[in-house]
């Protein structure tokens, strides 16, 4: 790309903007989904695991 | 040696620590490699002779049909481990595998479909190389399926292993198909024997993208095993400790 490059330009992506920028959008999606699910899962399973930890000590003390 | 190493990383308290140290060090190197392949690919690669910037999409086409076979052989490979050496975490890492898995073969069919459109004419064709790659959709989905129908896990971890070790014919097929049958699909530029048939300036970015992709797999791979392998080990005294004060 060079300097004469206007943004217009590079947004258009010679004719193929209707092709080429739906594919980044959904894979950022992708991305993005498939992060937040591994973390979401992730924390849910430590947050059962303490709370199952504090019941285990609250029924043992008492 | 290796045997030590095998049998550590089978046990669930080591391998959640390796896992949690690990993470980051995958995680933060596909953030970096992803921007530099975006950038080089969005802005620095030269339009191709043929298909003008509707090339582009390659750089997230390839790498999502390169992590859609990769998931499935891991998951595969480990489900076999699982089975063989009865290792709980071999099992979890596979059921790991499957959610990535299906959304980046869903995301190589769509973004094929809309590279195809301008491209041939046509957004499907029922041609070897799509036709194979859609059915390694329905076997990441069968695979999750038939986890979900099976309440008991270590039913579920045997039900699905055989599954997905039978189902790991079809990725030589998929990755073949475009040799051994006439296809729309192009052959591989990049994982062939001798030169591969781009540029630098192309080439370059695509490597980014597909070494950011694999990194980025691996980082989820561990992140999701961690949560899983807690959820099996619900009893374990080591879970105290692991979670204990700890935020991530």
């Amino acid at each position: 790309m060079t300097s004469t490059h206007s943004i217009a330009q590079f947004l258009a992506m010679g004719g193929y903007a209707v092709y080429v920028w739906p594919c980044y959008v959904l894979t950022a999606l992708v991305v993005g989904l498939n992060l937040a699910a591994a973390r979401r899962l992730l924390r849910q399973a430590q947050l059962e695991a303490r709370r199952r930890i504090e019941t285990r000590k609250s029924t043992a003390s008492s | 040696m290796a045997w030590v190493w095998f049998h550590k990383f089978g046990s669930p308290p080591h391998f959640y620590r390796l896992a949690t140290r690990l993470t980051p060090w995958f995680g933060w190197p596909a953030l970096l490699l992803g921007v530099a392949g975006l950038i080089g690919g969005l802005w620095l690669a030269p339009p191709d002779y043929q298909q003008g910037d509707g090339f582009r999409i390659i750089y997230v086409h390839a790498p999502a049909a390169w992590l859609s076979l990769m998931v499935y052989t891991v998951m595969a490979l480990s489900a076999a481990v699982g089975l063989i050496w009865r290792m709980n975490v071999a099992h979890a890492v596979a059921a790991s595998c499957a959610p990535i898995g299906a959304s980046f073969t869903a995301l190589a069919l769509v973004t094929g479909m809309l590279w195809g459109r301008p491209m041939w004419g046509t957004y499907w064709e029922w041609d070897p190389r799509l036709t194979s790659e859609l059915l390694l959709l329905f076997l990441y989905l069968g695979y999750m399926g038939l986890r979900n129908a099976i309440d008991d896990t270590a039913r579920a971890d045997r039900a699905s292993a055989v599954l997905a070790i039978v189902g790991v014919v079809n990725v030589p097929i998929i990755h073949y198909s475009v040799i051994w049958w006439n296809s729309l699909h192009q052959a591989p530029s990049v994982m062939k024997f001798g030169q591969p048939t781009m540029p630098a300036a192309m080439l370059v970015p695509l490597l980014l993208m597909l070494a950011a992709f694999t990194l980025f797999f691996v980082a989820l791979l561990l992140t999701r095993a961690r949560g899983e392998v807690l959820r099996r080990e619900r009893n374990a005294r080591w879970i105290d400790e692991a979670v204990a004060g700890a935020r991530s």
